[in-house]
C-alpha cells in the first residue's frame, strides 16, 4: 500500500535551452531576427515600430494609426484587406502598447507569399480615410464610455497618470481627445514612424530559406524612406508616495493599485526584483494571496508585478477587495511588505519559490513562438542572451538576506502610491 | 464562435496587470504548433477512471487535465453555484495532504480549475520529470477531501467577491443573471454557473458538501488525459499506483429535466447605471455534439467574425448602428443558445437596432450565402483548430472534453464536421432558429 503523506521524489529544474534568434539585415538595413523551430509549418511575422514622436498635444496618434491600419490602402477597402487574410485561414493582429506598435502575422508557412503582400500594402500605403475615421473615434467613445465606468480600469488609469504624468505611459484618454484626431496627424504620424530604419522584424515557427526570401523581398526593398522621427525619451522622478482615493458612491468592491518606479530590465537589481516580487504577489500562494485571498477570503485576487518599459520600470500591486475589507486589505499590504523588509523569507519559502520560477520558464518554453517572445525581452532592452543565465543564477542563488536588502531598497510602503477606486 | 462561460479558480496575477499598457483588448491567438492529428492511448482503471495519454516529447513539460462529470447544471435549484464553490474547496487539502498548491509548485508546476455549467476541469503544468507529484496530488483529493470549515469559510467569501468583481460591480455584468431565466424555464441551464444569488452561496453547509462530494467525485465521473513528455506505459503503472485502489462508485445516471420548446416570442426591458443601451438576442438551438451545432457556430462567424464579416460590414461599418456587436453561441452540451448582442450608437432606436440585426438574419433564411464566403469561414475554423492543436494544454483539454461526448477519437474528426457543412444546411438552419417564437429579446437600457 502507497503512503499517500509522503512526497514523490522530485527533481528542480537544471538546464533551460533557448532556441536563439539569428540575426539578418535586409538590404534596406532593416533587421530581421529569426527564431526557428519546430516541425508544425506555421510562422508569425512580427513587425515591430517603435512609437515617437509623443507630444501630449496629439495622445492618440500612435494607437490610432496602429488600429486603423486595417481600415484601408488605396487599393485595397478594410473588407478587401480582412477578406484576403481570412481566405488563407491567417490571423492579422495589430498591438499597441507603451513602447512599440506591431502589425503581427500568423500564417501557415505555405501562404506566406499569399499574404506578405496585404502586410506590405497596410504598412507603407495605408491612408486612413475620413469615414473610417468617424467611424472609429464615434465606437471607441462608446467604448470609453464603458470602461469609464469599470473601477478596475479607472484604478489603471490613474496610477498610470500619478506614476507617468502626461507621457505616453500615463496620459489619461479622455473623449475629447477622440474629437482633437484628424486625418493629417494621422499621416504625419504615419510616414514618420512605420519606415525601415524604425522597424524590427521578427519571425518565429517554421522560417525556412526561402521564408526568409521572402522576407527581405517584401521588406527588404521598394519601401520609401520616411520623415524623421524623435525617440521617446523620459525620465521620471519618484515622489513620496501619496494616497488618491476616488469615492463611487454605490461600489460594492473597490479596485486598489499601489505602487512606484523601480528599475527596468537592464539593471543588475531586476532579477532579483523578480524573485522577490514573487515570493509577495507573483503566483498563486504567494504572500498576498495566502494571506488576503486565502486566510481573509477580501478578493478573488491579488497579485504584483515588475513591469519593464523602456524609459521605466515599475512595481505595482493590483486587486479588487470588498469594499467593506478595503482599508483591511491595505493594512495587510503594509504588514506583508514591512515583513519582507524585516525577516528574512525562510529558506523552505525560498527553495518553493526558486523551483516555482525554473518550472515556470521551461513551461513558458513551450514552442519557437514563445522563445521568440524571451528574445524580444532582451533585444529591446539592449541585452543578450547572457541575460538569461545570470536571471537563472539569481533564481537559484540569490540570498534571503540580498532580497530582504532589495525589499529596504525598492519596496518602501509609504512610498507607494495608494489609487483607490470605490470606498474605503 | 463558441464562448463557453466559465469560472476559474484564480486569474493568474500577471495577466490584469500589465495589459494595463493596452488601450484595448486585442483578439490573441494561442502560441501553438501544428499537427493535424492529436494521437493518444487509453485504458481504464479497475474503478472506472478513464486514462488517456497523449505523449508529445517536443517538449519537457507535462500536463494532467481531470475533467469531472458536474457542473451548474447538476445543482439544487436552491442551492445554485455550489458545482463552483466546491471547485475551490477542492484546494482546501485533501484528507493526507494538508495544502494542494505548495507542494506543487516546490517542484516547478502550476495549476487551474474551471466550472462551467456542464463540467468541472482541473489541470496542471510540470516539468515531466516531476510527473509522480501531480499524480499524488490529484489521487488524494480524489480519494478524499480535508473538509476544512476554515477552508469553506473562506472559499465562500472569495467566491462571493469573485461574484461582485464578475456579475455586480461591472457595467452589463449582471446580464446573464437576467437572460438566463429568461431563456430557460425547466433546464437548469437557468440559472449561471457562478449562482442565482450571493445568499446560495452564503448558506452552503458541510454537510452539503460532503454530499457533493460523495456523489459526483469519484473515479467513474472523471476522465484524466496526461500528455507531453509521458509514456503510456510510465502513466499506466502510475495510474495504478495513486488512483487503482480508490473505492469505484457507480456512475449516476443525469436525468435532468428537458427544455420544452419555445412557442411564444419573449420580450423585456430592464434600466441600469450603464453609459449605453444594450440589445440582447437570443434563439435556443442545437446542443454541442449534434450536427446542427456546427451549422450555428459557422453562422456566428458569418455574422461577427472579424472585419468583412455580415454584422461588422452592413451594421457597424455601413448603416453605423452600432458600435461593436457579435454572435456567439455557447456550446453547451445540452440544446444551447445563439446570441447576438450589440450596443447600438448614441441616437439610434432600440427598435431600428433590432430591425437591422433581423434584416440579416433574414438574409440568411432567403438567400443561399456564396461559396467563397463558406470557404473564407470555414477555412478560419481549420486553422485555428491547427493553431489551438499546438498547444499541450489545449489537447489535453480536448481530449478529455470529447471523451466526456462519446469519444476522444472526434476530436480529430472536428474539422470534417465543420467541411461537411453546405450553404442548403447554413440557410436551413437559420430558418429552424431565426424565428420569432424562438427568441428572447433583451433591451437593456441605460437610466
Amino acid at each position: 500500500m502507497v503512503d499517500r503523506t509522503l512526497t514523490p521524489e522530485f527533481r528542480q529544474v537544471e538546464q533551460i535551452q533557448l532556441i536563439k534568434a539569428e540575426p539578418y539585415v535586409l538590404a534596406n538595413n532593416v533587421k530581421l531576427y529569426v527564431v526557428n523551430g519546430g516541425d508544425q509549418e506555421l510562422i508569425r511575422i512580427e513587425l515591430v515600430f517603435k512609437n515617437v514622436n509623443w507630444t501630449s498635444a496629439k495622445p492618440l496618434q500612435a494607437y490610432t494609426v496602429n488600429s486603423m491600419l486595417t481600415e484601408g490602402t488605396s487599393k485595397l477597402s478594410s473588407q478587401q484587406i480582412a477578406e484576403k487574410i481570412d481566405y488563407y485561414g491567417a490571423f492579422l493582429q495589430m498591438d499597441y502598447n507603451y513602447d512599440y506598435s506591431t502589425v503581427t502575422l500568423f500564417t501557415l508557412t505555405k501562404h506566406l507569399e499569399a499574404t506578405l503582400p496585404v502586410i506590405k500594402a497596410i504598412i507603407t500605403d495605408s491612408v486612413f480615410a475620413e469615414t473610417e475615421l468617424e467611424t472609429f473615434k464615434t465606437n471607441q467613445k462608446q467604448k470609453l464610455l464603458v470602461s469609464l465606468e469599470k473601477n478596475d480600469y479607472l484604478g489603471r488609469r490613474l496610477f498610470n497618470n500619478v506614476l507617468f504624468g502626461d507621457t505616453i505611459y500615463g496620459y489619461k484618454t479622455e473623449s475629447f481627445d477622440y474629437n482633437r484626431l484628424d486625418r493629417s496627424q494621422l499621416l504625419e504620424y504615419f510616414h514618420s514612424a512605420y519606415q525601415p530604419s524604425n522597424c524590427t522584424i521578427i519571425a518565429s515557427g517554421k522560417v525556412t530559406e526561402s521564408s526568409v526570401k521572402l522576407i527581405d523581398a517584401f521588406f527588404g526593398q521598394d519601401w520609401e524612406k520616411g520623415t524623421d522621427a524623435v525617440p521617446n525619451l523620459f525620465s521620471f522622478a519618484s515622489d513620496k508616495g501619496t494616497e488618491h482615493y476616488v469615492e463611487r458612491a454605490d461600489a460594492l468592491q473597490s479596485a486598489i493599485r499601489l505602487g512606484k518606479l523601480t528599475v527596468n530590465r537592464a539593471h543588475e537589481d531586476f532579477p532579483g526584483l523578480q524573485v522577490l516580487n514573487t515570493v509577495l504577489g507573483g503566483y498563486f500562494s504567494s504572500r498576498l494571496m495566502a494571506n488576503i485571498r486565502e486566510d481573509k477570503g477580501y478578493t478573488y485576487g491579488i497579485g504584483s508585478a515588475i513591469v519593464s518599459l523602456q524609459n521605466a520600470g515599475y512595481f505595482v500591486i493590483g486587486s479588487e477587495v470588498g469594499a467593506d475589507v478595503c482599508t483591511a486589505a491595505i493594512n495587510e499590504i503594509e504588514k506583508e511588505i514591512k515583513t519582507l523588509q524585516t525577516e528574512l523569507i525562510p529558506q523552505e519559502e525560498l527553495q518553493l519559490v526558486r523551483n516555482y520560477m525554473m518550472g515556470s520558464l521551461l513551461g513558458s518554453l513551450e514552442n519557437a513562438l514563445s522563445h521568440a517572445d524571451k528574445f524580444k525581452n532582451i533585444l529591446f532592452s539592449g541585452l543578450t542572451y547572457e541575460y538569461y543565465n545570470q536571471y537563472i543564477n539569481i533564481v537559484k542563488n540569490i540570498s534571503a538576506e540580498h532580497l530582504q536588502q532589495l525589499a529596504i531598497k525598492y519596496l518602501d510602503f509609504n512610498d507607494l502610491e495608494k489609487v483607490i477606486i470605490g470606498k474605503r | 464562435m463558441k464562448k463557453i462561460i466559465s469560472h476559474s479558480y484564480y486569474i493568474p496575477v500577471n495577466s490584469n496587470l500589465y495589459e494595463s499598457t493596452k488601450l484595448l483588448t486585442l483578439q490573441s491567438l494561442n502560441n501553438s504548433l501544428q499537427s493535424r492529428m492529436v494521437s493518444y492511448n487509453r485504458f481504464t482503471l479497475d474503478n472506472g477512471l478513464k486514462v488517456i495519454v497523449h505523449e508529445d516529447f517536443t517538449t519537457p513539460m507535462a500536463v494532467v487535465n481531470i475533467l469531472y462529470d458536474v457542473g451548474a447544471r447538476d445543482e439544487n435549484p436552491e442551492q445554485t453555484g455550489f458545482a463552483h464553490l466546491f471547485e475551490h474547496l477542492m484546494f482546501g487539502g485533501s484528507v493526507n495532504i494538508p495544502s494542494y498548491d505548495e507542494p506543487l509548485q516546490r517542484v516547478g508546476g502550476e495549476n487551474n480549475a474551471f466550472t462551467s455549467n456542464d463540467i468541472t476541469n482541473y489541470y496542471i503544468t510540470l516539468p515531466a520529470v516531476n510527473l509522480e507529484t501531480a499524480f499524488w496530488l490529484e489521487s488524494d483529493r480524489m480519494l478524499n477531501l480535508a473538509f476544512s470549515e476554515k477552508s469553506l469559510e473562506v472559499q465562500k467569501n472569495v467566491v462571493c467577491e469573485e461574484f461582485k468583481q464578475r456579475y455586480l460591480n461591472q457595467p452589463y455584468g449582471d446580464v446573464w443573471l437576467k437572460l438566463r431565466p429568461l431563456v430557460y424555464k425547466q433546464h437548469p441551464y437557468r440559472w449561471a454557473t457562478i449562482g442565482k444569488e450571493l445568499s446560495h452561496i452564503e448558506n452552503a453547509e458541510m454537510e452539503d458538501v460532503k454530499a457533493f462530494f460523495k456523489r459526483f467525485y469519484n473515479p467513474s465521473n472523471a476522465i484524466m488525459v496526461v500528455g507531453g513528455s509521458v509514456k503510456t506505459e510510465d502513466v499506466k503503472q502510475l495510474a495504478e499506483k495513486w488512483f487503482g485502489n480508490i473505492p469505484s462508485v457507480k456512475k449516476e445516471l443525469r436525468d435532468l429535466p428537458v427544455e420544452p420548446e419555445q412557442t411564444v416570442e419573449q420580450r423585456e426591458t430592464i434600466y441600469a447605471d450603464v453609459p449605453l443601451n444594450a440589445l440582447y438576442m437570443v434563439f435556443h438551438s442545437p446542443a454541442r455534439n449534434e450536427q446542427g451545432y456546427y451549422e450555428t457556430d459557422l453562422i456566428s462567424d458569418l455574422l461577427s467574425r472579424g472585419n468583412a464579416s455580415r454584422l461588422h460590414i452592413n451594421l457597424v461599418k455601413s448603416k453605423k448602428l452600432f458600435s461593436d456587436v457579435s454572435a456567439y453561441t455557447t456550446g453547451s452540451l445540452d440544446p444551447g443558445l445563439f446570441i447576438i448582442e450589440g450596443k447600438p450608437l448614441k441616437g439610434v432606436a432600440m427598435e431600428d437596432a433590432e430591425a437591422a440585426v433581423w434584416d440579416e438574419l433574414n438574409r440568411l433564411k432567403t438567400e443561399f450565402i456564396s461559396q467563397d464566403e463558406l470557404i473564407k469561414v470555414k477555412n478560419k475554423i481549420e486553422s485555428t483548430m491547427v493553431f489551438s492543436e499546438m498547444s499541450l494544454l489545449d489537447n489535453a483539454m480536448n481530449l478529455a472534453m470529447f471523451e466526456l461526448l462519446g469519444d476522444a477519437a472526434n476530436l480529430n474528426n472536428e474539422t470534417s464536421r465543420y467541411l461537411a457543412v453546405s450553404a442548403d444546411d447554413i440557410k436551413g438552419r437559420a430558418n429552424s432558429i431565426f424565428r420569432k417564437e424562438n427568441s428572447t429579446t433583451l433591451y437593456y437600457l441605460a437610466n
